[in-house]
């Protein structure tokens, strides 16, 4: 028995001898005799809670390879205890609620059945010990060689996913097959998901409005169409011609990713709004009348084009790269013209790229909830749809399941084209063998095209920001241009007060939670998302393939999704975390960890894996291996995915808006409510900072978590080879 | 608290301590339906050097592998020094391993990469740095311990890596094909040298190759693998003269497969007719009837003055390389490659020769065939 296991023993046994089982009512101020013994399962379970007794039984199972250490089957003991343990915690926290049974089935035994709370510090500690000692079961077991490190990441993992991934998206198609008192109801399903509002066609043959489903196909769509042309004279404009700024198109192509994403849409309200900029030169100098035609379907498709755009060149520009110029040489060199060429052997080659950034498009347009609930108006999409059955006057959690489901459909329908059109068609022009032809120069009429497409375009985008960074200085856009601070004032004021600084400006609340919580998720979802990636493609376990599924399951789904999902799941006991700083910290890790999962792939997969087998044959154990060989290397992958969630948690809006509190307000929801109220200035302002403090935050992470060390020679400072003595 | 003590006791006697011995015990490894190593039994004696041998895909780096801890055994046991470690993993065994690639830590110093053993054992800085100089000046390193692995010769690298495992004296030292990326001058040198420190520092040591000749070169006991099981195991001399079966037979070393004819055992020694002539040798358990005979290129005599009764040829293709001359064979038992050293005149192709065979050596009947 390792020291490990037996600190895990007795964790399990802290977490229900002597914390607080059950979560504090948060109106309740606990005294420290709360804190111990008093609250813990054994102080309950002999107080009435009966049902927490028999987990005594599993805990006392641990106790038997720690009295007998010579025992041979204490792998067996080990396992027993930890499945009987966590089968008996589940089955209790599911089968009693706040009111009593949860279950009809279990109401003959006496109504409504005894009650309990949320889980508590007690419980959480419990369960998670009683999963690691499991796990030192399996590997004493001979699982993964023998390796407890690795049988406990991978147990942590998977019980992760399935608590914050797998158990919301079960509970939204439940709650979607239930009616509002909680029943099975499949027939109500039935009247929600074929209603009219959804799948209506009214459009096409009358002016009513089409059902919600059409609308957000038809706008992902465009967007789909739109963002893919976009990228590609962008990609074509910066890899094959002699343009002169390719530099800005590279900086254009980081700017969204650093944006929140409603800001393009309050941009374009304040170019094209009634009392926009341009609507208002437009009426002095020409007469148009001023309309609100920006909001609907014209705003929306804008704001997505802008904002898409650079997903789809960034897709491009990798494909464009990879087409291998000899190809095309070779089509020259049979006499094809430059114009055939392209058509007949450059286009065709792009063809998956192609798909790919279409696929990519259709799914962001999906997503997004910022720009649809700025700019949409009286056009419906589902992920706003969703958003106002929740909140609004409505209120119907069942509707709002029915919705998340047709839209997960949608989205998992586009992830499983790409992966089933694309995975089989690999177009790889990239080979090992030297390349050095020179590409095709692209043949006038395609260049004109990129060129007339790209330019207005990367005029319009400069535009767009532009108006950001003005409007933050301006009283207010399109009616008084009258330099000010007043925004920024509002928002971030200082003031020296009796006992230091007093943050009295309104935003700081909601900028210092987001920050918090931000730089909470970061490290989080970088720890999580790279111990992933390391199990996925340094060990060999069954399940493996699942595994993977699970752990990019979560991108796919919408944030609006996970929002309704993550309220319908935590509001209730066993996990009651909704309101929770916690929850938004769960939320994000699980959101943004397939993309750290995704780096650490491609950077272990080009660490040779003999580098961990020798460091395990000098007797290092995998978590010092992991942490002095497999780290250091890993240093581009903690950069990118430390980064990625540190951006996305300050930026995201779809599903935390669901979760947010007044106590863990969000930079993010706070604008929209500016926006909502019409402090378009406020907003603006508000925005600039965040992103201004996003760039500061990459650069931190990068200096601190620094370049790899390779040891690399550089070309100019090679040492001369020292000759050195033979082998005595 | 107790394996800092015990590395320090190790190094401190570094040249008492005992070679251990490694053994398997029906040992079989299985990846899904594909069966890597089929029940295979071997011991390793102490102190010697013993290399796996075998085409690519036999399962002989698999076998070192579970040496090392690195795959875990299906079935069977495996001991080392009479200890069970079955279910140990590489890190809790006292094994190091020479990696093909080397896997030198291409973010630490060479000293940082030699001292890493003993630092993740819990051995202060200071002393494993020490112990890490120690084993450098041993393997001809002095001087470099600040260099990155990058800022080396391939044959430097190796050496890193060699002094790496040795550092913490283990009771088995592992090397997985560790002359493949060197060039082919430095490749005699430096399992000339690994060699030397085997039996300078009395170490057990299973080493895996396919190259026949660096094992004959270097090793006390040669296990031939082939399709997941031993082939044979012996001196490299036993495989050379006396192969047990066609499969090793040709692995080791050239030779020539010929078809003769078992007349008569008398004791020890059996009568083989091949073509026209009469052979003795021994039986090796081949009972009367049709036999096979490996001849080694260098056991078949050709001699141009043809005489009546004995076994007519014709010279078919002839390669003078220096200090040999290869000849291409046409006889009636077959074509045959025949090598011949100290010769001064190479005999010229369509040259009818008479064939004869060494008696003392280099043909042998192969039992299991």
């Amino acid at each position: 028995m390792t020291r490990a296991t037996l600190g895990w023993i007795v964790l399990c046994w802290v977490g229900f001898a002597l914390l607080p089982w059950y979560g504090f009512d948060r109106s309740a101020s606990p005294t420290i005799a709360d804190y111990f013994v008093s609250g813990s399962a054994v102080a309950h379970g002999f107080r009435g809670a009966w049902w927490l007794l028999p987990i005594l039984v599993p805990l006392g199972m641990t106790l038997v390879p720690v009295i007998r250490p010579s025992l041979r089957q204490k792998g067996t003991w080990l396992l027993a205890s930890g499945l009987l343990g966590l089968a008996l915690i589940v089955l209790q926290g599911f089968s009693i609620g706040l009111n009593g049974w949860t279950m009809d089935a279990l109401k003959v035994f006496g109504e409504p059945g005894p009650r309990q709370a949320g889980m508590g510090y007690g419980a959480a500690l419990a369960s998670a010990a009683l999963l690691i000692v499991l796990c030192h079961g399996l590997a004493a077991r001979g699982w993964c060689r023998g390796d407890a490190f690795i049988t406990s990441s991978i147990g942590a993992v998977v019980a992760l996913i399935l608590v914050f991934v797998f158990f919301p998206v079960s509970t939204i198609l439940a709650s979607a097959f239930a009616d509002n008192s909680g029943n099975f109801a499949p027939s109500e399903f039935i009247s929600k998901f074929m209603d009219k509002s959804i799948w209506g066609l009214d459009c096409v043959t009358s002016d009513l409005r089409c059902g919600v489903a059409w609308n957000t196909l038809f706008l992902g769509l465009l967007v789909a169409f739109g963002t893919t042309a976009l990228g590609l004279a962008f990609a074509l404009i910066a890899t094959r011609t002699e343009f002169r700024y390719k530099k800005l198109l590279r900086v254009m192509s980081v700017l969204p990713i650093i944006t929140p994403p409603f800001v393009i849409g309050l941009a374009l309200i304040l170019l094209f709004g009634r009392s926009g900029a341009l609507s208002n030169l437009l009426w002095e100098w020409f007469g148009v009348p001023r309309s609100r035609w920006i909001y609907g379907l014209p705003g929306v498709l804008i704001a997505q084009l802008l904002a898409f755009t650079p997903i789809a060149f960034l897709v491009l520009i990798g494909v464009v790269q990879g087409i291998s110029p000899t190809l095309e040489e070779a089509s020259q060199t049979l006499r094809a013209k430059s114009w055939t060429t392209f058509w007949t052997v450059t286009l065709p080659l792009m063809r998956p790229g192609l798909a790919n950034a279409f696929l990519l498009g259709f799914v962001e347009s999906l997503a997004d909830f910022g720009n649809p609930l700025v700019l949409a108006g009286n056009y419906e999409v589902l992920s706003t749809k969703i958003f106002f059955a929740v909140v609004g006057a409505q209120q119907d959690q069942g509707r709002a399941a029915v919705l998340s489901i047709i839209l997960l459909a949608f989205t998992l329908g586009a992830f499983w084209m790409q992966h089933a059109w694309l995975g089989k068609k690999v177009y790889t022009t990239v080979t090992g063998k030297g390349d050095s032809g020179i590409p095709l120069p692209l043949p006038r009429r395609v260049a004109l095209a990129s060129y007339f497409t790209a330019i207005p375009w990367a005029i319009f985008t400069v535009a767009v920001y532009a108006i950001i960074v003005v409007g933050a200085f301006v009283r207010s856009m399109g009616r008084d241009y009258t330099p000010t601070f007043e925004h920024f004032l509002t928002a971030f004021r200082v003031e020296r007060a009796d006992w230091g600084l007093y943050f009295s400006g309104s935003a700081w609340n909601s900028f210092f939670a987001t920050v918090k919580v931000a730089a909470l998720s970061a490290p989080l979802t970088a720890a999580i998302g790279l111990l992933t990636a390391y199990l996925l493609t340094r060990q060999r376990f069954s399940g493996q393939r699942s595994f993977e599924f699970g752990t990019l399951l979560s991108f796919a789904i919408p944030g609006t999704v996970v929002g309704v999902s993550y309220i319908l799941a935590f509001n209730v006991p066993p996990i009651e975390i909704t309101g929770t700083g916690f929850i938004l910290v769960m939320c994000f890790v699980f959101r943004n960890m397939p993309v750290g999962v995704r780096s650490g792939i491609a950077t272990l997969s080009q660490i040779d894996k003999s580098l961990d087998e020798a460091s395990l044959t000098l007797g290092a154990r995998s978590a010092t291996t992991m942490r002095r060989v497999v780290l250091p290397l890993l240093r581009p992958a903690i950069v990118a995915s430390l980064v990625y969630s540190f951006v996305r948690a300050m930026t995201a809006v779809s599903a935390v808006i669901f979760l947010v509190t007044a106590e863990y307000n969000m930079a993010t929801t706070y604008i929209v409510g500016r926006v909502e109220a019409g402090e378009f200035g406020l907003a603006i302002a508000y925005s600039t900072a965040l992103i201004i403090v996003m760039l500061l935050a990459i650069v931190a992470i990068q200096l601190i978590v620094g370049e790899r060390r390779l040891g690399r020679r550089s070309a100019s400072a090679a040492p001369s080879p020292v000759a050195v003595q033979a082998v005595p | 608290m107790n394996t800092m003590s015990s590395v320090h006791s190790i190094s401190n006697a570094a040249s008492k301590k005992q070679a251990s011995s490694v053994e398997f015990r029906n040992v079989t490894k299985r990846y899904g339906n594909v069966t890597a190593v089929d029940s295979v039994s071997f011991t390793i004696e102490p102190g010697q050097l013993v290399t796996l041998l075998g085409p690519s895909g036999c399962g002989k780096t698999t076998t070192l592998r579970m040496i090392a801890g690195l795959e875990m055994a299906s079935e069977g046991q495996i001991l080392i020094s009479d200890r069970d470690v079955t279910n140990l993993s590489a890190a809790d065994r006292d094994v190091s391993m020479v990696f093909q690639s080397y896997a030198l830590f291409p973010h630490m110093s060479v000293l940082e990469n030699v001292a890493y053993g003993p630092s993740v054992q819990g051995v202060p800085k200071k002393d494993a740095y020490a112990m890490a100089m120690e084993k450098l000046e041993l393997i001809g390193l002095k001087g470099l311990e600040k260099r990155a692995p990058s800022e080396l010769s391939g044959g430097q690298q190796q050496r890193v890596a060699v002094a790496r495992a040795l550092v913490l004296e283990p009771q088995v030292l592992l090397f997985d094909e560790p002359l493949s990326n060197l060039d082919a001058k430095l490749r005699r040198r430096v399992r000339e040298d690994i060699r030397e420190l085997q039996q300078n520092l009395n170490l057990t040591v299973a080493y895996v190759t396919h190259d026949q000749e660096e094992a004959l070169a270097v090793s006390d006991h040669i296990i031939v693998m082939s399709n997941a099981r031993i082939a044979q195991t012996g001196t490299p001399h036993e495989l050379y003269e006396e192969p047990a079966n066609l499969f090793v037979a040709d692995f080791i070393g050239d030779a020539n497969i010929i078809t003769g004819d078992l007349a008569s055992i008398t004791g020890p020694t059996a009568q083989v007719r091949i073509g026209g002539l009469n052979l003795q040798l021994p039986h090796r358990g081949a009972s009367q009837g049709p036999v096979k005979l490996a001849a080694r290129p260098d056991a078949i005599f050709l001699d141009e003055t043809v005489q009546a009764g004995t076994l007519a040829g014709t010279v078919r293709k002839t390669s003078y390389l220096g200090t040999q001359v290869e000849y291409d064979v046409e006889s009636p038992i077959g074509n045959l490659f025949v090598v011949q050293y100290g010769r001064k005149e190479a005999i010229a192709p369509g040259t009818p020769v008479a064939i004869s065979f060494a008696t003392q050596r280099g043909v042998a009947i192969i039992p299991d065939a």
